[in-house]
């Protein structure tokens, strides 16, 4: 199991969150997510609004987010449900942080497809940087996870920092990348790999080529 | 080679617009109301012929597991559909592309799928970490309800059908199909005793069947194009067009649709570019994604890729992920970087699981760098005879087999490891004697 542990349940904490309250914003889509689920099972959608709270208090920090406890008893009091379950849900999950992360989290994935395609040059280039797993960066700007298999296994080694997926990368790209990041500009995600689109094989598709340049419609042939 | 003409996944790489327009250009969401206006077992029966088996694995008829479902509800129960895009299997990124790239495809199978078991609802539960890929999904799933296709009336068809999506949070347990159910009910996704199966009770205590995404992606075009054009690919049992992940190694690393049964070799010539250093450089292949066996290069190289194929070399097919090693890798540290997967991704509840698979991880790291004996490989082995069919789920099997695996193929490996360092702790030894 992975090894998580909740933060220490503090006054400065339940002061700072305590009063934790969804955005109107954030009440609509926790709504449209419990009705997704049949009548009297909406703690269906715990796992929903548990990220809408993640994502909320990354807003109000300006990082990308945790789970403070207040801030899960809000989410208990807002689908009637006991505490407890809604912690175990919390603490089962590892995309929920159960402790602060900087402005950008960066997840380099290690398992075997990445690490035979570079993950080791990937994690030691984010620490050549001053990145320390599971720590924030003294300016506030990093955190760096290494994570399990992401699903990007063709476009091999990749990183996933907040909500986009950075792929086929080499330290160098990496670094243009987190460089690109924290002058505030917004790089291309996927695919680094120049001339590729996403997971054919590189230097053009080996199959379905008609489709690179038109939106073919094969039934004529069936 | 797979003629282009009969690829379901035209789209595959994205060069061409996800949305519904483009998507019915190529001949998604064509008439869909005549695809369900045949009754629910003729559909079931199609699926059936065209000899499709489970995608997400273990290989199960999908028309079989369809037809487990009730006919009617005696006691006003619905039935569910789940849809399992909680695609986390190290190596596969398959259902990535469908759902980034043609998710009009899955919907209109979560549709015709739905009909045929009398399904009220599809909740396609898909992995959290595919963010924008959910955000494509959902986006999809709104035009479809605008165009009518699903909801009330899906397609003019007077059946009522809707489709939700939600996210998951990053575990991989979830993919296991009760584990996937507890975690909808807003749980921990630990996985159930069954039976009861999930055809019986299921979500929310209701008849649910759980299906892959390219299960259930690849219906349409097989019920538009018969169980015949389907089922002539691919050798007998192992029917159909297949995706293709090819990580590691190669040249080009890619996804794939190709004709089951392909061999190896083709497979790997004529879409990755080839063996990185070539064919004398290949040491093993893990063919069907992190849970099955590794298969030494002189084995698999012109081996079917199907379900029986590479279950006569001790291996299986799983989602068809292959993991390509040449004599570069360090073999027994990408098998303990597996093991380490699995300890993280054990979810506690199976007493042989939780403590084995960290129990394991800890002997590879040692092995890695031949800190053990031959009498511990051994215990190693005890040991995962322990966790394989010890446990509520297949987790365990899954963090059994690829040590098994390694131990069967690459035991002499770990032995010169071992003696490697003794020789060298002896003479340091020596050394200090003098």
């Amino acid at each position: 199991m992975a090894d998580r542990h909740l933060a220490t349940d503090t006054p400065e904490l339940r002061e700072r969150w305590g009063a934790f309250a969804f955005t109107s914003d954030n009440k609509a889509k926790a709504d449209y997510h419990i009705a997704k689920y049949p009548e009297g099972r909406q703690k269906s959608a715990v796992m929903p609004l548990l990220d809408l709270a993640q994502r909320q208090v990354g807003a109000e920090t300006d990082t990308q987010g945790w789970l403070p406890l207040p801030v899960m008893e809000y989410v208990a009091k807002y689908l009637d449900m006991p505490v407890i379950r809604v912690v175990e849900v919390a603490t089962f999950y590892f995309m929920y942080n159960l402790v602060p992360v900087g402005k950008f989290h960066v997840q380099v994935c290690g398992t075997t497809p990445c690490m035979l395609r570079g993950s080791d040059d990937i994690i030691s280039a984010c620490k050549s940087r001053g990145m320390e797993k599971g720590k924030v960066s003294e300016d506030g700007f990093w955190t760096l996870t290494e994570v399990e298999c992401m699903g990007n296994c063709a476009t091999a080694p990749m990183v996933q920092i907040n909500d986009d997926n950075y792929e086929d990368l080499t330290p160098e790209r990496l670094n243009a990348v987190l460089d690109a990041l924290a002058a505030g500009e917004s790089p291309k995600t996927g695919t680094q790999e120049p001339g590729r689109k996403t997971s054919e094989p590189a230097g053009g598709p080996s199959t379905l080529k008609e489709m690179v340049d038109a939106n073919h419609d094969y039934r004529s042939e069936w | 080679m797979l003629a282009d003409k009969d690829r379901i996944f035209t789209n595959l790489y994205g060069f061409q617009d996800w949305g519904l327009k483009a998507a019915q250009s190529r001949g998604d969401w064509d008439n869909t109301k005549d695809l369900i206006a045949k009754s629910q077992d003729d559909i079931i029966e199609v699926v059936k012929a065209s000899g499709l088996r489970g995608r997400g694995g273990a290989g199960f008829p999908t028309g079989m597991k369809w037809s487990f479902m009730p006919k009617e509800s005696k006691d006003g129960r619905p039935s569910f559909l789940v849809i399992n895009a909680d695609e986390s299997e190290p190596g596969s990124c398959k259902d990535r592309e469908i759902i980034r790239h043609d998710p009009h495809k899955l919907i209109e199978g979560a549709l015709v799928a739905g009909y045929a078991m009398r399904a009220r609802a599809a909740y396609i539960y898909i992995r959290g970490e595919y963010i924008r890929e959910a955000e494509t999904l959902q986006a999809a799933i709104d035009e479809a309800y605008e165009a009518g296709y699903i909801g009330k009336n899906a397609c003019g068809s007077g059946y009522d059908f809707d489709v939700f999506m939600h996210r998951g949070a990053g575990a991989y347990i979830c993919g296991e199909e009760t584990a996937m159910i507890e975690s909808l009910e807003g749980k921990k996704g630990q996985p159930r005793l069954k039976p009861p199966f999930p055809a019986g009770a299921g979500l929310y205590g209701c008849p649910t069947t759980v299906n892959n995404v390219e299960s259930i992606a690849v219906v349409p075009t097989i019920l538009r194009r018969g169980a015949e054009w389907f089922s002539s690919f691919g050798r007998e049992g192992n029917k159909g067009t297949k995706l293709f992940q090819i990580s590691g190694h190669i040249e080009k690393p890619c996804v794939v649709e190709e004709a089951m049964s392909i061999p190896f070799r083709e497979l790997i010539e004529k879409h990755a570019g080839g063996i990185r250093g070539g064919w004398d450089n290949l040491l093993a292949v893990i063919p069907g994604g992190s849970s099955v066996p590794l298969v030494p290069a002189a084995e698999i190289m012109d081996a079917p890729m199907d379900f029986d194929g590479l279950k006569e070399l001790g291996s299986g097919l799983g989602t068809a992920a292959v993991i390509v090693m040449d004599k570069s890798t360090d073999i027994v540290r990408a098998i303990a970087r597996l093991s380490y997967f699995y300890k993280h991704e054990s979810c506690g509840q199976c007493t042989p699981c939780r403590e084995g698979t960290g129990w394991m991880w800890r002997v590879m790291e040692r092995l890695r760098e031949g800190e053990s004996s031959s009498a511990e490989i051994d215990m190693l082995y005890e040991v995962t005879k322990q966790v394989e069919g010890h446990t509520i789920c297949a987790l365990g099997d899954a963090a059994a087999w690829p040590i098994q695996g390694l131990l069967k193929h690459f035991r002499p490996e770990l032995e010169r490891r071992i003696a490697e360092r003794d020789g060298v702790a002896s003479a340091a030894m020596r050394e200090a004697a003098e």
